[in-house]
């Protein structure tokens, strides 16, 4: 997307990892900052939430949202793909954001959308929005995929699940400092597992206090890894109000 | 019983019918000049606007000429009870107020027996009254604007509208300046088309410019400029304002004036019915709960505000209609002309923000224009105190300071396109010419009308992928119709312009151990939900008059139970705020920069000045004090313009941002009325005065060219603009048929869709209306442009040691409200080496 983003930033840039390298049952993973994680060992690459044709879906209902959001998310997908060029991509689930939505997709997503999955195999994964294999497109379709010493699936499974990464409640952080806060999508992990960012460009996000979110990790080992402008924050759970 | 129409002419030789005649002379009273004048103004023809003062009989003399000629109208045959359409639509900006008017006019009416059925018609008003009032309409009908594009968009408008005669509108100085307004100002076109022989009577308090209202009345065509007749009744005796003289001493900072509650109690004591005023919800509050614990005589005291549950309103206005309370605390709701029993008293607790709002409210007390209103003004801080006199000072309550009504909002405009083609199909060249009748429109060009029926459509955007969604087209005939009925459902669902922050019920339960059971009890009011986003709980809060435990949220409810403790632990939030105008911002400062004013300012207060002149100096009228001081190991800057506070938050945030690139490492800020303090990781101060950091530049002018655009596109306040225009212009929306979308969400979306639609389409008519939005009203860019010119090469720098008492004000708001800023990132940073560091101290 030439020029349409490159708006002048005056600030001083904030120098930090744009990666964390954490640990997940055991299984290397990389954090990156583009809302994508990466599994070296195996070269698999995971997406969860894409939503894609979400303003599609809406418009199909009455609400003529801006018909960008499809093209805004395949091209930040085509960078973190371009970055670690994957073996493995792993859709984790609402990869559309209704039904209709991969039937309808314009062609010149479509191609697009083909033009990343060559080369490499593909695995989408059942979400609740997109309950059905989608059509006119490539790869498997699978409810859940193990990898190494992880699960995927696209909602968590309440109660033990060590090494399950999953997305679906689209986590966001609020770190509080001097009154002030600041909510940020994140991955979040305790060591045993992992929840995923929503990857789609018009995707909100639910904060890890919610009530959605209990029982699913072991607070004091939960770290939230913040997807900044420019860089990653890792903060701990126990540490979000200062 | 039958009414004879004989007309009789008065002493002024007017024509007044004769039941009107008798009615005045059996009560021994005489027609006011003015309201035979509109009368014989309206009988020939014209439309009108009726400026008058309180207590003027305003609002008689705007129901005389239809209520004169429903009485001259001759009575259908019995049994022949044909289709009558509605004669006149009163609008009313307040329910409330519509509400008050049905019972003023009852009596006149049943009094003199004419036949004519009066009914409202409001947000409350039944579905069944609702549907009957379409099918047979009562001769008047009482309203709200809402409910008037409600009507306007519903296929039997034609027939309902088709024998209007006239349109009152009520209060029409508070309504033009809005979204509202604009709205209003396109139905008002419509029901000109409806009915072409329509007159307006438009009922509004001194504004400054009433030549605006008068355009706003009547259809507006190009190169013309039609405008309403005008017809203003001066005079009525000046009202006696005094400040509350107070033993205690006065805050520094704060709004809740709990200090003054013994002084308070006590004058409500002395008068019959005291109506007190505050700014904001919380504020209301605590000031009732207050008096009721100084209420050793239990006086009845009530409360009334927007967020009470609709009939504990009712309760208090019936009541204090009843003349059975001694006092009313109340906010904003009571501020519009409802004219209730023996009011001998106003008390104003704050500052009066805005000197129409102030004579607005004085002008509830003592109903009788020959008489003088009574008012006392209430400080809640030591500024306040310093505003106060100044209103005095300047005779505030005469000035005019409404603001201009502004271009017609292209959001507002797509809502109504949408109402249009919902009501029956229209051709784009006749809505065209009907919208630019409506004034706030008059200089709408074509191309833009035709952009909002493409965005009303398919959303108007250059990637046209959504023909096979759209919701109105272009039929064969030439004419746009709605694509099916889901449509126009939508429309309905949706409509209005006052967003209102995401609000949940608030709901009486039993407190059960642990668990929530049952519907739970009476709905007490609205919370916003932020507000509760604070709660854990358990946590008590100040509401309804009560305190309040919180229990949970179930769903779109608020659950709480009641609490037994003295005191809340989380007060409420404060609620809105309101700019203080220029007008009052001047006098302040006029009378901090001179000494010899201040022997009419309380002592405490005096020596507060005395002081700040010893330690720091005085703001002086034609520079701008800085003052720079170190405090818990950060450095702050605190400045003095005294322009309101939106202008300070504009400022605030293109400064933190010139700060940040100078290498200052600003964190925050906060802004109030008179000032803006701005803290920093760096010692400010010290590179003030070693020449690191150039205040020249710092202020410099063109501040409000590149670094303003460029804030703006990426700042919070362009996103909640936008946030409101996609609502009213119904890109999201507000409810959804059955079920019921949380404010949040919307928030949430709403700032993910401008982000993706400012890279893709930066000139859609939606983000060119929100940029309009913002540069008008929420930036207040004038007055700060005005600002920096004036104080080019007269900043007055003070490093000191600590803080001045000048900025104890300030600095004691700040971790009270939420801090604004684009210092975000450095929260993160900040939070994520605090990881680090305890990293660092386990391995």
């Amino acid at each position: 997307m030439p020029g349409a983003t490159a708006a002048l930033k005056t600030r001083t840039p904030a120098s930090g990892p744009t990666t964390v390298d954490v640990t997940v049952n055991g299984t290397a993973v990389v954090c990156d900052r583009t809302g994508v994680i990466w599994l070296p060992d195996s070269g698999t690459l995971v997406v969860s939430d894409l939503h894609l044709e979400k303003g599609a879906a809406h418009a199909r209902r009455g609400m003529l949202l801006p018909p960008y959001d499809t093209a805004a998310t395949l091209a930040r997908l085509a960078v973190a793909i371009a970055r670690y060029n994957p073996r493995l991509v792993i859709s984790l689930g609402d990869s559309f954001h209704d039904r209709s939505g991969s039937q309808y997709l314009p062609d010149c997503y479509r191609d697009e959308l083909i033009g990343l999955q060559r080369g490499r195999q593909w695995s989408w994964i059942e979400g609740n929005h997109d309950p059905e294999r989608p059509a006119g497109l490539e790869g498997d379709w699978c409810s859940q995929l193990h990898v190494e010493t992880l699960v995927f699936r696209h909602e968590p499974n309440y109660g033990a699940a060590d090494g399950e990464i999953a997305g679906h409640l689209h986590p966001v952080a609020r770190v509080v400092r001097r009154g002030k806060g600041v909510r940020r999508p994140c991955f979040a992990s305790d060591g045993k597992r992992m929840l995923m960012p929503a990857f789609g460009s018009t995707t909100g996000g639910l904060e890890l206090r919610h009530s959605a979110m209990r029982g699913l990790f072991d607070q004091n080992a939960l770290v939230a890894h913040l997807i900044g402008r420019e860089r990653m924050y890792s903060v701990a759970f126990t540490r979000m109000n200062g | 019983m039958k009414v004879r129409s004989k007309p009789v002419i008065n002493s002024s030789g007017l024509i007044l019918p004769e039941p009107f005649s008798d009615w005045f002379a059996s009560r021994g009273w005489e027609p006011r000049a003015h309201q035979l004048e509109l009368l014989a103004e309206t009988a020939a023809g014209r439309s009108m606007l009726l400026i008058a003062p309180t207590g003027a009989g305003k609002t008689l003399a705007g129901f005389l000429p239809s209520l004169a000629e429903l009485t001259a109208r001759s009575t259908p045959k019995p049994g022949a009870a044909g289709f009558r359409s509605l004669h006149t639509l009163y609008i009313s900006p307040l329910k409330a107020l519509a509400v008050d008017i049905e019972r003023n006019l009852a009596r006149p009416v049943a009094e003199m027996g004419l036949p004519v059925r009066i009914e409202t018609r409001t947000g409350d008003t039944p579905q069944s009254k609702r549907a009957r009032q379409r099918s047979d309409p009562p001769d008047i009908l009482l309203t709200t604007p809402e409910q008037v594009s409600l009507l306007i968009a519903n296929a039997h408008a034609q027939r309902l509208f088709a024998g209007l005669r006239y349109v009152i509108f009520d209060e029409l100085h508070s309504l033009i300046a809005s979204k509202r307004g604009h709205l209003l100002s396109l139905a008002l076109a419509r029901l000109r088309k409806l009915a072409p022989d329509l007159r307006t009577i438009g009922l509004s308090a001194t504004v400054a410019d009433p030549e605006e209202l008068q355009r706003w009345l009547v259809p507006q065509s190009p190169g013309s400029d039609a405008m309403a007749g005008r017809i203003t009744v001066t005079g009525g005796a000046s009202p006696v304002i005094t400040i509350l003289e107070s033993a205690e001493r006065i805050p520094w900072s704060g709004h809740s004036a709990r200090y003054a509650i013994p002084e308070v109690y006590q004058t409500i004591k002395d008068h019959r019915t005291t109506l007190i005023f505050v700014n904001t919800r919380s504020q209301a509050e605590l000031l009732f709960q207050e008096l009721w614990r100084s209420n050793d005589d239990n006086l009845p005291i009530a409360l009334h505000h927007g967020s009470l549950d609709a009939a504990q309103r009712r309760r208090v206005e019936a009541a204090m209609g009843r003349n059975e309370l001694r006092a009313v605390v109340a906010t904003s709701t009571l501020d519009l002309g409802i004219d209730w029993g023996d009011v001998d008293l106003v008390i104003h607790v704050g500052a009066p923000k805005g000197a129409s709002r102030l004579a607005q409210r004085i002008g509830r007390s003592n109903h009788r224009m020959d008489e003088p209103s009574r008012a006392i003004l209430t400080p809640a801080n030591r500024f306040e105190v310093l505003e106060c006199q100044a209103a005095i000072d300047a005779n505030y309550v005469g000035a005019q300071d409404t603001p201009p009504g502004g271009d017609g909002g292209l959001d507002v405009l797509a809502q109504h396109v949408l109402g249009m083609a919902a009501a029956a199909p229209f051709a784009a060249d006749d809505l065209y010419a009907e919208v630019t009748s409506a004034a706030p429109y008059a200089y709408l060009d074509r191309d833009t009308f035709d952009k909002i029926i493409a965005f009303v459509a398919t959303g108007g955007y250059a990637l046209k992928s959504y023909e096979r969604y759209a919701r109105i087209r272009k039929r064969a005939d030439g004419l746009w119709r709605i694509s099916n009925p889901q449509v126009a459902q939508q429309y309905r669902l949706n409509i209005g312009t006052i967003i209102e922050a995401p609000m949940l019920n608030v709901r009486m339960t039993s407190r059960k151990t642990g668990t929530l059971s049952g519907r739970g009890g009476p709905p007490l009011g609205k919370v916003e939900e932020y507000f509760l986003e604070t709660l854990s709980p358990g946590d008590t809060f100040l509401f309804s008059g009560k305190i309040l435990r919180f229990e949970g949220i179930r769903e779109n409810e608020c659950l709480v139970s009641r609490a037994w403790d003295q005191d809340p632990k989380v007060p409420a939030y404060a609620g809105g705020k309101f700019p203080l105008s220029t007008y009052l911002a001047q006098g302040v400062r006029a009378m901090i920069a001179d000494p010899s004013k201040w022997s009419a300012l309380p002592d405490q207060v005096s020596d507060w000045l005395q002081l700040q002149q010893q330690v720091s100096q005085l703001p002086a009228a034609d520079s701008l004090l800085i003052e720079t001081f170190p405090r818990a190991e950060r450095y702050f800057m605190v400045f003095y313009p005294f322009e309101g506070r939106v202008a300070h938050q504009t400022l605030g945030m293109l400064l933190t941002r010139r700060l940040e690139r100078m290498g200052a490492q600003p964190l925050g800020f906060v802004a109030t009325d008179y000032s803006l303090a701005i803290w920093a990781l760096q010692d400010t101060g010290a590179m003030i005065a070693d020449g690191r950091l150039s205040l020249g530049d710092l202020f410099d002018e063109d501040m409000l060219g590149d670094d303003l655009d460029a804030w703006l596109n990426e700042s919070w306040l362009l996103k909640r603009t936008f946030r409101a225009c996609a609502v009213i212009s119904g890109l999201i929306e507000r409810r959804h048929p059955g079920k019921e979308k949380s404010g949040r969400q919307v928030t949430v979306s709403a700032d993910l869709i401008y982000d993706v639609l400012r890279s893709h389409e930066p000139d859609h008519i939606l983000l060119r209306a929100t940029r309009a939005d913002a540069a008008q009203g929420l930036l207040d860019i004038h007055r700060l442009g005005a600002m920096l010119k004036r104080i080019k090469g007269h900043i007055r720098h003070r490093a000191l040691e600590r803080i001045s008492p000048l900025a104890v004000p300030i600095m004691l708001e700040i971790g009270r409200e939420p801090v604004v800023g684009e210092a975000h990132e450095s929260i993160l940073a900040e939070a994520a080496e605090d990881l680090l560091a305890e990293a660092q101290t386990l391995s």
